[in-house]
């Protein structure tokens, strides 16, 4: 492969989008409102729409024959390389939102450093991603403010969702060796110099919604290096079905 | 009001409905106008929340991620087209809420075409080119019916429906394109979408209750049956490019009605759905309930919250 570990550092950054699209996708016509729905469905295909931005590139990249689909859907489950976090399940609202904002904080930062990329096309598409992903962290954080301060029912689901969630922030910030080949080359981000803004951010907006800041010295990690979650396989299997069943055609 | 000025608005009220004059919510109408309209508008907001339930069903196994895109675009679509929906209907003085319990219950029905299951992804295809054909069919002559935020919600549902529509047939196309297996999967969408989309037009002329009536408030500008046979010779031209059998052993060019003769539908079928009994009835209300119960304690914490950020603001004023 022409570059390998470009290839391997947008499909780093990809996944995390195409897996965090399925989920929002699995609850399209499911959620508490008409407007909530509507909204959801707008962050997944956001997601999705940049999933295939990286995945195209990837594909010239690669110097193979692929195609985007080849790339999202016919991998292994130990070759995706999303973080833990956004391939968590719906458990409840509270879960969908906590995901979404402990996501978005990092998507935005993580964006906005990627637009000054030496490489032009992953700079253009953070450019286009920071104006959706914006607006991903403002829904998300507007509701994790209703959701904390508005009842006690929400306040402890809200509580117990971010509790939960809160040991898969750590791995966000982890350098792959990947990651480093591309910062040393003026491609990639340096992730753990956001991590100091990110939980200044989140940390603010947690007190404001009332929220305790989970204090937690043990984080989990794996999704980078393609070990994951035991929800993976499940997503994998919704995700990978058709291509799966009917190998070679076109849809 | 007397009898006697009752009948003189309603003279009026007819005279503008025949002059093609919009009827606006703060304008008089008839009790009846307002609660027919009521029935049809809410009906058709539901159809759309419920119909997003069997096309979600393939959002996470779509084929390719740009049918995944595309399919997420369409079942928001259908979400919007409730939401504009639904806000019509407040305008006649019917509250969303008061119109879910409705939907709910049981006491408000919805298309009885999403009462049956999307069991491949072709039925994605068969949807959009059959049932969204079938929809824009009825819904087209509502872009001009009398009340006003109905007809100019219908403009852009139905702008929107033909792309669905065009979307769909070009799934299907796609699959006859494919290989053997595409095909087959095609074939058998067609089989079991093709009678289902034939009732969505409604009980035939003479059993329909509501039709008279509903010509004169322009509710409806054709018949069940004329619709109908709109639809089929439409259609079966579109699948014959596909290369599809459409499942009517009794279905015929007739030369000298320039129309397709077509065979018995099954009636029974459609009451039987109607009444409650198809094959998804019970999942999808299920679906529906569950997720506004589920959603209860989100929609009170928004609720909670406003009102808290009210009082801040009424504090910090005073």
């Amino acid at each position: 492969m022409a570059n390998q570990n470009l290839y391997n550092y947008i499909l780093g950054i990809a996944d995390n989008s195409l897996v965090l699209g399925q989920r929002l996708g699995e609850l399209c016509g499911h959620g508490p409102s008409l407007e909530t729905d509507i909204a959801g469905t707008n962050i997944s295909l956001d997601l999705i729409g940049q999933t295939r931005s990286y995945f195209q590139y990837a594909a010239k990249v690669s110097g193979k024959e692929l195609t985007e689909d080849d790339i999202a859907f016919l991998r292994l489950e130990r070759d995706y390389r999303n973080v833990l976090l956004v391939e968590q399940p719906n458990t409840h609202f509270g879960y969908v939102i906590a995901r979404q904002y402990l996501f978005d904080v990092f998507h935005l930062l993580f964006l906005n450093e990627l637009q000054y990329s030496k490489d032009e096309t992953l700079s253009a598409i953070a450019k286009k991603g920071i104006k959706e992903v914006s607006y991903h962290k403002r829904f998300s954080g507007d509701w994790i403010k209703r959701l904390g301060d508005g009842t006690e029912e929400s306040h402890e689901k809200m509580q117990e969702a971010v509790d939960d969630l809160w040991r898969y922030t750590d791995e966000l910030f982890e350098m792959s060796e990947d990651d480093q080949q591309m910062v040393s080359e003026g491609i990639g981000v340096d992730l753990p110099k956001l991590k100091e803004s990110y939980y200044d951010e989140v940390s603010e907006l947690l007190s404001e919604a009332t929220l305790e800041i989970p204090e937690r010295k043990y984080f989990s990690y794996g999704g980078k290096n393609g070990v994951h979650t035991e929800h993976m396989g499940y997503l994998l299997a919704d995700l990978q079905y058709m291509q799966r069943t009917y190998p070679n055609m076109q849809w | 009001m007397s009898e006697k000025e009752v009948k003189n608005l309603e003279a009026i009220f007819e005279a503008r409905i025949a002059r093609d004059e919009k009827i606006e919510p703060k304008d008089w109408m008839p009790e009846k106008y307002r609660k027919t309209h009521i029935r049809q508008i809410s009906q058709h907001a539901h159809s759309e929340i419920v119909g997003m339930l069997p096309e979600g069903n393939w959002i996470s196994r779509a084929p390719s991620l740009r049918r995944k895109a595309a399919l997420l675009a369409k079942v928001q679509d259908e979400a919007g087209h409730g939401l504009y929906l639904y806000s019509a209907c407040e305008t006649l003085g019917v509250s969303r809420d008061e119109l879910y319990d409705q939907l709910h219950s049981g006491k408000a029905k919805y298309s009885s075409i999403f009462n049956y299951p999307t069991v491949t992804w072709a039925d994605i295809g068969a949807i959009g080119w059959l049932v969204d054909g079938a929809a824009i069919i009825n819904q087209v002559p509502l872009c001009n019916t009398s009340f006003g935020p109905y007809a100019r919600a219908m403009v852009r549902v139905c702008k929107e429906e033909s792309f669905h529509q065009r979307q769909g047939y070009e799934i299907m196309l796609t699959l006859c394109n494919g290989t053997e297996e595409q095909k087959a999967m095609a074939q058998d969408a067609l089989n079991r979408w093709w009678w289902p989309s034939l009732m969505m037009l409604g009980p035939t002329d003479a059993e329909s209750i509501h039709t008279e009536q509903s010509m004169k408030w322009k509710l409806k500008r054709k018949t069940n049956d004329e619709l109908r046979q709109q639809f089929i010779d439409q259609t079966v031209p579109q699948a014959d490019i596909l290369g599809l059998t459409v499942p009517d052993p009794d279905l015929k060019w007739n030369e000298e009605r320039g129309s397709y003769d077509f065979g018995e539908i099954d009636w029974d079928e459609f009451w039987q759905v109607v009444k409650g009994h198809g094959p998804c009835n019970k999942e999808r209300m299920n679906a529906r309930v569950g997720a506004w119960e589920r959603g209860t304690w989100v929609r009170d914490a928004a609720m909670a919250y406003a009102e808290k950020q009210e009082e801040k603001k009424v504090s910090k004023a005073s």
